[in-house]
């Protein structure tokens, strides 16, 4: 029964084979399409196909005279639910905040817009019946870019936010200051960034099935969300009104999130109240990718003028930024944190730079909702002020290479305040990582093929490009983040929960889960070190809040930095009971013996030990325990971080530019990256790999587009360029290390980093290979055409 | 019910991971939602409406096809293999192997489509270069792995043969 008395190996630092795959890769993954509840219904929604319109008349009738239709409902039916709650509103700073309703009622605002609902016995009836209710509208005008949006005599979106304006935020110093340091500066540079709308597009669509209980009046609602408790919370408190305990939210495999699966949907107490009206039977909501596309959130979005000043040897003097950001129709769950706290208090990059202002004017649209999409404001922030590093090279002749390494903070200057309202930097060596990403790709050898090729005018142009980020994750002290600072509506600490049960296996409980980043494998690693319990002796428990404690979720690479330390902390508690329960068995005083791979001695006497598993069955049956011990090794942990991490790297990218036809091939992609300590090196190279992908596809490919009447003109897979594995070079990894002060693993998180450095790295490299003909800057996605046209122009 | 019920169906035979069935369907119904909804066979997935993304890929008669491009009535009399029916008595395919040696998938959502569609592609081609592994998952996205962990994957599976 009880378990393996020898230490198992140390699995920390270990790339080991995920646990989660064996049943992936079998087809046996449960995913919220997969479930099957008995008598469950099926609804279609019936969507505005105007961006813009008044509804004059919805008539459900049609669809309720069709076989296999239950019911059909409009907004009216659900005036009982509140609009969708915002999470986040921008610090310190009014908020014309308007989030939307299940159903919209009377107004439309974004093609897409669900405004009634059928409910049948198939997911074929429902869209036939969906197609038969008949909405008369009457078509307002509409506006989809952030800047005409606020200028006068623009369509108006809500009357509780005049010229569309939702809030507007500064943070550095007084304008006026940065103006006469711009003014004092050697040399200045302006440059005018379009950071695009995207599509975070995880394969698996978004979904809710809900089931309400009509003897106990309870519901349970599976969600394919990363924050399954905060869900629960939201929609009881702020939708429904009612207890948190009344509703149970599990989140099943979830086929990727990239932020798109953190926010509260209209479908998720939609399907709810449904159930309820119909007696409790099981209601599923699984959208098609073409109503993701409309109505799930997009990402980015930011219009951005930047003036930079410089001394003439490359050093950054000021800098001031002024952002327009789209949020689209309605307020999304945590919309406003992206273009202010992780993106404007992020902007200085690595660098010192003594006079900043950023001013960012959040905007309406009559465009579908925009929202944390992976690196959310952080990528947008590396690409403003890499792309600014180049330009300060290019407008003061000093090598890329040196203006980073000239501004950079030093290693000594930590924890590091670049006084724009951020917590200090924890830890860093930029200059390090920038030094081995120079070395390795042979940075100087490649400049003087640069201008070989440039002195033969050959048609291939070669350029280089430099990234140099910093990024925050493991977000946040809630004194920091809550709502007398940058206005997040709750704490964001941790939990976890690990019981040693009577046979020595071992449940840990975690308020963070997984969309694929392997959570199961890595706490595995984490907790078997710590306490000498065999690796397959523990099992990690995750995304339902019956039996979990409550978590804030995934998101914001926080899960091992601030989850994980949760999960470390509760190990610390384990021990020490086993300690004092140990001692006791051993007939020694706490303060005598030791703890060590699983085993607990008494000091210098180490083969008289016993093992976690021995403790753990005396805690259990209990028969002789110290005066006043409680039964069992169950401990608990909610972990409030003292300050976010920081990771940060060198990204180094080389594409070959046709200078006839615009054409881009990416011939190398070398990645520094320092994430501090690594507990599963497999695990954090595939998070980066997947992010530099999705940061390269930002500046290549990836955009997302709507016409003046507010179509999606990229509305299916078949229109919006996500990247084939043809289109994505190899990725060559190396990494520094330099652990975090913050958490006691060290660890500084990696799950976004790929992401917020690939953009700018390969973005410069596009800019870099066209320069010296003219070219200064080119918006993103740098497609063929639009390189071609700016040579063409520059000509 | 009874209208829809009484709308015309055709009968099918069809085989799937070795076992024969006949059913009654609609003549709209996708093939992928006969395999999910009236087998119950969930491993098959349902990313997009457009036919690109590739997760509903399964093996028709040996060859590699997207189930949501094939109506369940044009499927009969074939043998189609799911991903549920790739490892045999429990043990996995050399490109499930592969998958999992390699950490060729995060999310593993797009993972069955990727798995049946490179397969099918190695019984064409045994000893593909990187290019034309990269070239045979056209019709695959994967959004978790930037490609490059699936290639490697692949690599293993020819490889091992």
């Amino acid at each position: 029964m009880v378990a393996s008395v020898d230490a198992p190996e140390k699995m920390v630092g270990k790339a080991i084979k995920r646990r989660e795959d064996p049943r992936l890769i079998s087809g046996a993954g449960q995913f919220i399409d997969d479930l099957r509840l008995p008598g469950m219904l099926h609804i279609g929604l019936v969507r505005s196909p105007f961006a813009h319109a008044k509804i004059k008349r919805i008539d459900i009738a049609p669809a309720l005279a069709m076989p296999g239709v239950v019911a059909a409902y409009t907004g009216s039916d659900f005036m009982e639910l509140n609009p969708l709650p915002a999470a986040w509103q921008a610090g310190g700073v009014t908020n014309h905040t308007v989030t939307p309703r299940v159903l919209a009622v009377e107004e439309v605002h974004l093609a897409g817009d669900p405004v009634a609902v059928v409910v049948a016995e198939n997911q074929y009836l429902a869209r036939d019946a969906a197609e038969a209710v008949i909405v008369e509208y009457e078509e307002l005008p509409v506006v989809v870019d952030a800047v005409k949006a606020t200028q006068p005599g623009a369509p108006q979106l809500h009357e509780e936010a005049p010229n569309n304006i939702v809030f507007e935020w500064a943070c550095g110093k007084d304008a006026d200051v940065v103006d006469r340091a711009l003014a004092d500066s050697d040399v200045t540079t302006s440059l005018h960034i379009i950071n695009q709308r995207l599509i975070p597009t995880p394969i698996e669509p978004r979904g809710s099935i809900a089931r309400y209980d009509p003897g106990t009046g309870d519901y349970t609602l599976w969600i394919t969300s990363q924050a399954p408790h905060v869900m629960r919370l939201l929609i009881a408190a702020f939708v429904m009104g009612i207890p948190e305990q009344k509703i149970r939210t599990i989140s099943p495999d979830i086929g990727g999130g990239f932020g798109a699966k953190i926010f509260c949907y209209y479908d998720m107490p939609l399907t709810m109240a449904i159930s309820k009206k119909l007696g409790g039977r099981p209601i599923k909501f699984f959208e098609d990718r073409i109503e993701n596309y409309v109505s799930t959130t997009h990402g980015r979005d930011h219009i951005t003028d930047i003036e930079v000043g410089a001394s003439s040897d490359g050093l950054i003097t000021a800098l001031k930024v002024k952002t327009w950001a789209n949020i689209g129709a309605y307020f999304s769950t945590i919309a406003a944190g992206i273009p202010t706290t992780l993106y404007g208090r992020m902007i200085a990059g690595c660098y010192k730079i003594p006079s900043i202002r950023v001013d960012v004017t959040a905007v309406y649209t009559n465009t579908a909702m925009v929202d944390a999409y992976r690196g959310a404001g952080r990528p947008e922030a590396a690409y403003a002020i890499e792309r600014v590093c180049d330009a300060v090279a290019a407008a003061t002749g000093v090598d890329p290479a040196e203006v980073r390494r000239k501004n950079f903070i030093q290693p000594d200057e930590f924890p590091y305040d670049t006084g724009i309202g951020m917590l200090p930097y924890d830890s860093g060596n930029y200059e390090g990582a920038l030094d081995k990403a120079l070395a390795l790709s042979g940075y100087h050898d490649l400049r003087a093929e640069q201008q070989r090729r440039i002195d033969a005018g050959e048609q291939k142009l070669l350029g280089i490009g430099l990234s140099s980020y910093v990024e925050v994750c493991g977000v946040a002290p809630s004194k920091w983040i809550g709502l007398s600072g940058e206005g997040w509506g709750a704490g964001l600490w941790e939990s976890a929960n690990i019981r040693v049960q009577l046979t020595g296996k071992t449940v840990v409980t975690t308020g963070s889960l997984p969309h694929g980043q392997g959570h199961e494998t890595t706490f595995a690693q984490l907790v078997s070190d710590k306490l000498g319990i065999p690796y397959d002796d523990i099992q990690i428990q995750h995304s339902d809040t019956l039996g979990t404690p409550f978590g804030f979720g995934s998101y914001g690479s926080r899960s091992l930095t601030v989850g994980g330390t949760a999960i470390f902390k509760t190990t610390d508690k384990v021990i020490d009971k086993v300690k004092r329960l140990g001692a006791h068995m051993l007939e020694a005083s706490a303060q005598d013996v030791e703890f060590e791979n699983g085993k607990v001695y008494v000091k210098g006497s180490p083969d008289a030990a016993k093992t976690i598993q021995e403790v753990a069955l005396a805690a259990h049956v209990a028969y002789d325990l110290p005066e006043g011990m409680e039964p069992f090794l169950d401990e608990t942990t909610y972990y409030d971080p003292p300050n976010c991490t920081f990771p940060f790297g060198t990204h180094v990218c080389v594409v070959e530019v046709d200078k006839e036809s615009g054409e881009v091939e990416v011939v190398k992609y070398l990645a520094v990256d320092d994430v501090g300590n690594v507990i599963n090196p497999l695990i954090v190279g595939g998070q980066l790999h997947g992010g530099i992908a999705q940061g390269l596809s930002q500046a290549l490919y990836e955009g997302a587009y709507y016409n003046d009447d507010g179509q999606l003109l990229t509305g299916s897979l078949a229109d919006y360029a996500i990247p084939k594995a043809s289109q994505v070079p190899w990725y060559d990894l190396d990494s520094t290390v330099t652990p975090s002060p913050v958490n006691p693993m060290g660890a500084k998180g990696a799950g976004e980093a790929g992401t917020i450095a690939s953009t700018p790295a390969v973005g410069n490299a596009v800019v870099d290979a066209v320069r010296h003909l003219g070219v200064s800057n080119i918006q993103m996605p740098m497609t063929p055409e639009r390189i071609w046209a700016a040579i063409k122009q520059a000509s | 019910m009874s209208t829809a019920v009484a709308q015309s169906v055709v009968p099918v035979d069809i085989t799937v991971n070795g076992v024969e069935h006949h059913a009654e369907v609609e003549p709209r119904q996708l093939l992928v939602h006969f395999i999910r909804e009236t087998l119950g066979l969930t491993g098959t997935h349902v990313g997009c409406d457009t036919s690109s993304c590739g997760a509903c890929t399964i093996h028709i008669d040996g060859k590699s096809v997207k189930s949501c491009t094939v109506f369940t009535a044009q499927a009969d009399g074939t043998t189609i293999t799911t991903i549920e029916g790739v490892a045999k008595d429990g043990e996995l395919s050399a490109m499930q192997e592969g998958f999992w040696e390699e950490h060729g998938l995060q999310c593993g959502f797009c993972t069955p489509g990727m798995i049946m569609a490179a397969s099918a592609f190695l019984e064409t081609n045994p000893n593909p270069t990187e290019e034309e592994i990269r070239h045979s998952l056209e019709g695959n996205l994967c959004r978790c792995t930037g490609y490059q962990n699936i290639v490697k994957a692949i690599q293993y599976a020819a490889k091992k043969g």
